[in-house]
């Protein structure tokens, strides 16, 4: 059998629950925004698929995109974990509960 | 017989998925380091998927901006911010497994879905090849105005985090 | 000429409007501006009638006002012998008690605010007498209510006066309250208001009120007695006079009171239907009757008496420094030789004393009533006799006690005739009270009523026409007033206090208490109000506070503190409950 689209999306997907099974359930607020990558990843090589496939580029040029947004994302996420790790002296999750009455 | 690039595909995504279990779940280490390591090593091997679908350009790039940028920021982050191993606290093991279930089950769904919807038939030939010309060529021509706005996005990031990384941050 | 009725009715209201915006501090201007409106619409009045010269005249005088469906109300005027009489007695009687009252009111502090508001009267009163429609009528009927709630109570810091004003007020608007209903009755089933229009089609087809035309002459009726003061809204009659005394003739006389009267009158032919006599019969006797023109005639000559006898006895309260027992005077007749001889003429004429206007007024009540009349009753016909009888009496009474015998008491001694503003109007009205009975009033309302009978006789020949045509009336009206006299001569001619009360043991303190009728509407007010806020604060305590308001605060409560568990803080619970929500649209989706 040949490698299809659905081999990919497959991995795509699988990718996909392992980054939200570690925002789910890692503490280190550090390694939930690396499982946010890894979910990113995942979107990225599901465009990828769907671009060869349709043998068009403009799928990869949303990759480009998504590159440069996770980027800078990533640099202002960073920033905020730094800025919060300053202020409470902390990265975990947990003692994060400002939001809580 | 199999293909050879199949053999690869096979291979890049047995790699991609491992090193991403282990980012997530590692068995022996908390640290974030290894998880950092381990993130480097599933981009490099998804880059390789890239690779496989043509998408040449964007495979240098994703080793490029990600293993080069993104994770060296990681690991300043983490020797900055000097993490201790996160601390093995008990686990709520029902959060956990409700967790679990419900990122199976999306799994689970996707996955279904994706193969019920048809039987492999194999990529087409490849009639464009994603390399850094044409890429570029519609990168400034069709998507000129989307390029432009995230050359902003970039630099109001750039001044926000020079803002938040300010010591005495009010 | 079409703008007359305009200028007669707003100028007391432009007087009105002026003294209270403007010369609220010169109280001498205020009183000349309110007495100048009040003449300058009596003249226009007469401009009026001469170019009219009593024809009925509708058309042309009105404005459309609101429209509510096809209901439409006009704000017009009608102009007839009725509503022209009407305005004479308004603007002349009302004229003479505004130069009474400035005499009269000379040194009171809030002489601008008095005239304010007897102009507000003046127009209020207009607005009924001119009104060609019934929510017209009502509106303007409303706002006498109003003026005289000002006016009774117009020494407010005296808590009695206050009473007084608020007990006239609710009194009244218990009267209105029916007289709206019959508003809306007549509304309802002849689909109009004007009176023209309802004249019309009630010409066309008599029984188009059909078995209504009862409750409605009820209804209206009830207005009229609010305002006229019947039994059993009587009541604030006598706690009225805690106004100033122009104040009580004004209400009594010339206007308020006999607004009942014109109302009824007004709206007679909505009454003049088969079956509603009997019950009305009885309350406003004339208009029961079907001598609607009797009963205005008696009204103007009424007007003139009544209001003479109250501005006399304001006179008399003046002279003694707002002295008003009358045990405490007598002797008055040399100190106030003008108000005695006006007051005589003023309790003769409303004993009904010919050739005083009351005698001719009264007999054309008693003649309708009498065996030979239009509407024989006997019952009536002897309650009248018995009441012309018991005004003889008191009035004699009173003028035997105030004016004659000795001064009972040493302020009598200072006592001065009142000057010139106050004197003169007694005179005239003592003239009209003389000379009104035969000047051919009641053949023009005569007419007016569709009475054929009715014909012009010489002045001579009116003299003696009671005595023509209703002989049995005439005798016993005069044999009643007699009586009254002699009886009052007997008991009073030389008493010092008050023999009655002892002779009458029960009755008198029945009567000195007004029999009970104040503490019956107490009672009734206050078993009725307690039964109905009991019932209110069931409804408050158990179903608005119980079940709605503590209901839905339990149950917003019960809901807040529920969600608020889900509230961890925790971004994680926060993340899986969304994936959780992902996983159940997925599954919803894909299936």
């Amino acid at each position: 059998m040949h490698v299809g689209l659905e081999h990919y999306l497959v991995v795509s997907a699988l990718l996909f629950s392992l980054g939200l099974l570690g925002v789910l359930a890692r503490r280190n607020v550090l390694v939930m925004y690396m499982s946010l990558e890894l979910m990113l990843n995942a979107a990225n090589l599901a465009l990828v698929a769907f671009s060869r496939f349709n043998n068009n580029l403009n799928g990869q040029v949303m990759v480009f995109f998504i590159i440069t947004v996770a980027a800078a994302e990533v640099s202002v996420g960073l920033a905020l974990i730094v800025a919060l790790y300053r202020k409470r002296q902390t990265a975990h999750v947990e003692d994060l509960t400002a939001m809580k009455l | 017989m199999p293909h050879l690039p199949d053999i690869f595909f096979y291979v890049f995504a047995a790699l991609t998925l491992l090193c991403g279990f282990l980012v997530v779940v590692n068995p022996f280490s908390r640290s974030p380091v290894t998880s950092a390591m381990f993130l480097v090593l599933t981009i490099i091997s998804m880059a390789g998927l890239f690779v496989l679908l043509h998408a040449f350009f964007l495979a240098a790039v994703q080793i490029l901006v990600y293993a080069g940028a993104v994770i060296v920021l990681f690991l300043f982050v983490i020797m900055l911010l000097d993490l201790k191993e996160e601390q093995r606290r008990k686990l709520k093991t029902f959060s956990l497994a409700a967790g679990v279930i419900s990122v199976g089950a999306i799994a689970g769904l996707t996955v279904k879905a994706i193969l019920d919807s048809g039987p492999g038939k194999g990529l087409p030939a490849p009639t464009v090849e994603g390399a850094t010309a044409p890429l570029g060529k519609l990168l400034f021509t069709q998507f000129l105005l989307p390029f432009e706005i995230v050359s902003v996005l970039l630099l109001v990031a750039m001044v926000g985090v020079i803002l938040l990384s300010k010591k005495d941050l009010k | 000429m079409s703008l007359l009725p305009w200028l007669i009715l707003f100028l007391p209201l432009a007087g009105a409007v002026g003294i209270t915006l403007f010369t609220q501090r010169d109280r001498d201007l205020s009183a000349k501006i309110s007495i100048a409106a009040v003449w300058l619409s009596f003249f226009f009045s007469g401009l009026l009638c001469l170019f009219t010269s009593g024809t009925f005249k509708d058309a042309g005088l009105s404005a459309e006002w609101l429209t509510v469906g096809d209901l439409v109300v006009d704000f017009g005027f009608i102009i007839d012998p009725l509503s022209s009489l009407m305005l004479f007695i308004v603007t002349g009687v009302g004229g003479l008690i505004h130069i009474y009252s400035y005499g009269y009111m000379h040194e009171d502090r809030a002489v601008s605010r008095f005239f304010a508001s007897l102009s507000l009267f003046t127009f209020a009163m207009l607005g009924v007498v001119l009104a060609n429609n019934l929510l017209m009528m009502f509106i303007f009927w409303e706002l006498v209510g109003v003026s005289s709630y000002l006016l009774i109570g117009f020494w407010y810091e005296k808590e009695s006066a206050a009473d007084a004003a608020k007990k006239a007020f609710i009194t009244n608007r218990l009267g209105d309250f029916g007289f709206i209903l019959g508003i809306i009755l007549v509304w309802a089933t002849l689909g109009g208001l004007n009176f023209s229009v309802l004249k019309e089609t009630l010409a066309k087809n008599p029984g188009a009120m059909g078995g209504l035309a009862t409750a409605a002459g009820l209804l209206l009726f009830c207005g009229a007695m609010g305002k006229s003061a019947q039994f059993p809204l009587h009541v604030w009659l006598p706690d009225a006079m805690e106004g100033p005394t122009p104040v009580s003739a004004l209400i009594h006389a010339a206007t308020m009171v006999a607004a009942g009267v014109y109302m009824l009158c007004r709206v007679f032919f909505l009454l003049d239907v088969p079956g509603s006599h009997a019950q009305l019969g009885y309350m406003v006797m004339a208009v029961g009757l079907a001598a609607p023109g009797a009963a205005m005639f008696h009204l103007a000559t009424h007007a003139f008496f009544k209001a003479l006898l109250f501005l006399g006895a304001g006179s008399v309260i003046h002279a003694l420094h707002h002295e008003q027992d009358i045990w405490k005077m007598g002797g008055l007749k040399s100190k106030l030789p003008t108000t005695y001889r006006t007051f005589l003429i003023g309790t003769l004429a409303l004993c009904g004393v010919p050739p005083l206007s009351g005698f001719y007024s009264k007999d054309g009540i008693l003649a309708a009533a009498s065996p030979s009349g239009s509407h024989p009753n006997p019952f009536l016909f002897i309650l009248v006799v018995g009441v012309a009888a018991l005004t003889a009496f008191y009035m004699a009474r009173l003028f035997l006690v105030a004016f004659l015998g000795k001064a009972k008491d040493h302020c009598v001694d200072h006592a001065h005739e009142s000057p010139g503003v106050m004197i003169w109007p007694l005179r005239i009205l003592g003239t009209l009270s003389v000379i009104a009975g035969f000047m051919g009033l009641e053949q023009m309302l005569g007419r007016f009523f569709g009475d054929e009978h009715a014909h012009s006789l010489g002045y001579i020949a009116q003299l003696f026409a009671p005595f023509g045509h209703a002989p049995l009336a005439a005798f016993f009206g005069l044999f009643a007033t007699v009586l009254g006299f002699s009886v009052a001569y007997a008991l009073y001619a030389n008493a010092s206090t008050d023999p009655l009360p002892a002779k009458l043991g029960f009755l008198a303190r029945a009567m000195r208490d007004r029999f009970y009728f104040d503490e019956i509407y107490t009672g009734l007010i206050r078993l009725t109000h307690e039964a109905i806020s009991y019932v209110a604060s069931w409804i408050d305590r158990w179903l608005v506070a119980g079940l709605v308001v503590r209901g839905t605060h339990g149950t917003t409560e019960l809901f807040g503190r529920a969600l608020r568990l889900v509230q961890t803080g925790n971004l994680q619970t926060y993340a899986f409950l969304l994936v959780l929500g992902v996983a159940l649209l997925l599954f919803i989706i894909l299936k």
